[in-house]
């Protein structure tokens, strides 16, 4: 899927790329985990459970941070998954895979965006455990985000837009 | 196809595996897996060790892909090694920059084995 970066992106507030996104994501899980995502409706008072967050920046012609958000025991499956071993054998790979994670859907998500795949680099990845922190974003910001089912557990996926 | 000596180049070390794992799916015969978490590494790796094919991502820290391709021309135990890049920068002007640097082939995350035996085989048949 190619669609374009600036004018029609800007005429719908960006939100012309959440399929984009969604496609981006289920492809990475798809082929790097084997597993397909379900599109759920998760209530966000079910967030409290999402103590893992992993971020990579974007920056030049979209400057902005894409984030993938789940619960500890589901980043431990998505790591299993990726290694082919047991869960209860992934260790401290978990943050790494799960940052891997993030930094394939936001490689993916820009490829398949014209004119984004030459003109947006990517941040190595950031890896957050805990929920208590609250994100201030510095610029007035449009944010995308879809919400997965990952083997049952939620799982939310955004790009927050800074220019 | 002989058994190979491969070195793979990647920051995450959950990668380097996946990568490993691809390639046996894609029905390379590693006698070894050597592998680095970047460029420079990857150099010090060389120093010591002969290889057969290097896999190699391009955004790592301290000495990233690109320059570590341009800096195997002197590297006696890379000389005959094809170096296949593999990494979430899809972009034209990465793919040439990759290819111009010496590079024989390029794959981008997420990619799946089939990707793999395609891009790598036949740099191994040539080789052969």
């Amino acid at each position: 899927m190619s669609v374009p970066s600036d004018s029609v992106a800007a005429e719908n507030g960006h939100q012309v790329w959440l399929p984009v996104l969604e496609v981006a994501a289920r492809e990475v899980f798809e082929l790097m985990l084997g597993c397909e995502l379900t599109t759920a409706s998760t209530p966000e008072e079910t967030d409290d459970q999402l103590d893992m967050t992993s971020m990579v920046g974007l920056a030049g012609r979209l400057c902005g941070v894409m984030s993938i958000r789940s619960s500890r025991k589901a980043a431990g499956l998505m790591a299993s998954k990726m290694l082919g071993v047991d869960p209860a054998k992934v260790g401290p790979e978990t943050t790494d895979a799960f940052g891997e994670v993030c930094n394939m859907i936001a490689g993916n998500f820009k490829n398949k965006i014209s004119g984004l795949s030459d003109g947006c680099m990517l941040s190595v990845p950031t890896v957050i455990t805990g929920n208590d922190y609250t994100l201030h974003a510095l610029a007035d910001s449009a944010g995308l985000e879809v919400r997965f089912l990952f083997e049952t557990m939620p799982i939310v996926i955004a790009l927050q837009i800074h220019s | 196809m002989n058994s190979i000596r491969a070195l793979i180049v990647d920051d995450s070390s959950v990668m380097r595996k996946i990568v490993e794992r691809s390639l046996r799916q894609a029905g390379v015969e590693l006698s070894k897996v050597l592998e680095a978490g970047n460029g420079a590494e990857a150099l010090a790796v060389l120093a010591e060790n002969q290889v057969d094919l290097i896999l190699c991502d391009i955004n790592m820290p301290v000495m990233d892909g690109l320059e570590f391709v341009k800096s195997l021309s002197g590297v006696g135990n890379a000389k005959d090694a094809p170096v296949v890049m593999i990494t979430t920068e899809g972009s034209e002007s990465h793919v040439v920059q990759a290819l111009s640097s010496g590079a024989k082939g390029y794959i981008r995350k997420p990619f799946t084995p089939d990707q793999v035996r395609e891009r790598v085989i036949p740099l191994l048949a040539v080789k052969a």
